[in-house]
């Protein structure tokens, strides 16, 4: 009953001040660091000037229109823009203070500490199971029983494993699209990456494929930092801690989610956001 | 009890901030209710530093209220809340405003309860104002309860017992003219009386707004300015 329980009024007046405080204060150590990063195809200068922190544990969203860079800075952070022809990265990424684009830096290391999945969902053509061990038998793990325990740790960590584990040895492709992004993720968590990067993961699933991405990024942020780009602004509201919205290759405005679409401080934001913008 | 759920969305933190939103909105008006309680008695029993308590805590009342605003902005702005859910809040937004009202009466009365600690006390021990502020109380608490049941049936019930307020609040009012005609020396006491009394009335006026909260909330009608009889269909419709 309503008023049974809610007798105790012992009010905590300090707590409410922190509430009632837009952007709390609430301070993590940095994961990724970007550093008056420049990135230039050929000729076009299509990241300009860029510094800012990710933060450890927390889920951080790149938003903004089409073009804006929001995906080339993403594969930035595992190189994957290594594998574009006339590419050229100028300033600083520290991976834990490790400079991700030096000449020691092992790349298959790297990708394997840094994870990524893509808009469209792209299991191999092998079994379920065999999809979330490759990572695994990539980097020589050989005993089965290594294998099985972290294929289930990975499903149950994707929220996959009820709906798979009786026909953990049918093709991966007779799953819905929904169902292979999750185990596109799984595949992903096996290798137990430290930072999982996004990239416009749920664009090309149903509302409630999405909502279970979206919860699902939720669960996971806890064991990893979360990078995601995202069309869907109210994607990147109800998943994310922090935001950056990027115009034209510019980082306009970086905060707590809560602060940029309440209050966002510069006039581009707010104009994209309310949708304004163009 | 209403088939109301707000416990089955696939995000589970969604799940949480609704329950939390709830509760806190409970926890507020039972704060109130407090309020209320405390005021009438501080009154009616002469206690000046019950008064003063309830003077002090009046901030408190506003502090929650400013802070689950904010939650409900966040909500509005992070979660894109549809149908049920976009009645829970914009009831939740309007039900804390008219609790932080019944508040600054419930402050109304204690002060006037002050103010008249030093004045000769009436034979009937502000028997009116404790007998109005206990169907006051009442109301407040059973508005409440329908609130955390999301009960439209419940909410009309206490909507109708304004009614019966409004007629002891004329009552009274009647009451003390006579009074203050008889003896003029009264006309001080008399006015501080009905200052009182009139902020209790205020105060169910306010357990009144939130029941057509419940009901816009539950059955999706908006019953604000209707008649009785218009808010009984209302509440009793399928939707």
């Amino acid at each position: 009953m309503a008023t049974q329980n809610v007798m105790t009024h012992g009010v905590d007046m300090a707590a409410l001040a922190r509430d009632n405080e837009v952007t709390q204060n609430d301070e993590h150590d940095t994961c990724l660091q970007v550093k008056s990063l420049d990135l230039y195809y050929g000729d076009k200068r299509a990241l300009k000037d860029i510094s800012f922190d990710i933060p450890r544990g927390r889920v951080t969203a790149f938003i903004g229109p089409s073009g804006c860079g929001k995906s080339t800075l993403l594969r930035c952070f595992n190189r994957m823009n290594d594998l574009v022809a006339n590419v050229r990265i100028e300033g600083d990424i520290l991976l834990d203070g490790l400079d991700i684009n030096s000449r020691e830096v092992n790349v298959v290391e790297l990708r394997r500490r840094v994870g990524m999945v893509f808009q469209k969902p792209n299991p191999f053509p092998k079994s379920i199971f065999e999809n979330v061990a490759y990572g695994l038998r990539i980097q020589g793990v050989k005993n089965r029983s290594v294998i099985e325990d972290a294929v289930e740790k990975a499903l149950k960590q994707s929220a996959l494993w009820e709906e798979v584990k009786d026909r953990l040895h049918d093709n991966a492709l007779g799953l819905s699209g929904g169902q292979q992004q999750r185990l596109v993720i799984a595949r992903a968590v096996a290798i137990e990456p430290e930072v999982l990067l996004l990239d416009e993961p749920a664009s090309a699933l149903d509302p409630i494929s999405t909502l279970k991405i979206e919860e699902l990024i939720f669960e996971l942020k806890e064991r990893y930092t979360i990078v995601i780009v995202t069309h869907n602004m109210q994607q990147a509201a109800r998943v994310s801690d922090y935001t950056a919205f990027m115009y034209m290759g510019e980082l306009v405005e970086f905060d707590h989610t809560k602060k940029l679409f309440t209050n966002p401080r510069k006039k581009q934001t707010e104009d994209y956001i309310t949708g304004r913008y163009g | 009890m209403s088939d109301f759920q707000f416990g089955q969305h696939i995000s589970q933190q969604f799940n949480a901030e609704l329950d939390a939103l709830r509760n806190r909105v409970l926890n507020m008006g039972g704060l109130v209710e407090q309020q209320v309680i405390n005021a009438v008695k501080s009154l009616a029993q002469g206690d000046s530093a019950l008064a003063e308590a309830v003077i002090e805590n009046d901030h408190k009342v506003n502090a929650i209220e400013v802070s689950i605003d904010e939650q409900c902005t966040q909500i509005l702005a992070r979660r894109q809340p549809t149908a049920s859910d976009l009645r829970l809040i914009l009831a939740v937004i309007k039900t804390i405003s008219d609790l932080e009202r019944m508040g600054d009466q419930a402050e109304k009365i204690a002060r006037i309860g002050l103010r008249l600690v030093d004045r000769e006390r009436p034979n009937n021990d502000y028997f009116e104002i404790h007998s109005l502020g206990e169907l006051v109380q009442m109301m407040l608490r059973d508005s409440l309860d329908a609130f955390a049941r999301m009960d439209a049936e419940a909410a009309l019930e206490v909507a109708t017992k304004d009614e019966k307020i409004d007629l002891e609040y004329e009552g009274i009012m009647r009451q003390h003219v006579t009074y203050m005609m008889e003896d003029p020396r009264m006309i001080k006491r008399s006015l501080e009386v009905i200052w009182a009394i009139r902020a209790l009335e205020r105060v169910g006026d306010h357990a009144k707004n939130i029941c057509e909260y419940i009901i816009y909330l539950v059955k999706g009608k908006d019953v604000r300015h209707t008649t009785l009889a218009q808010m009984k269909e209302a509440a009793l419709s399928d939707r």
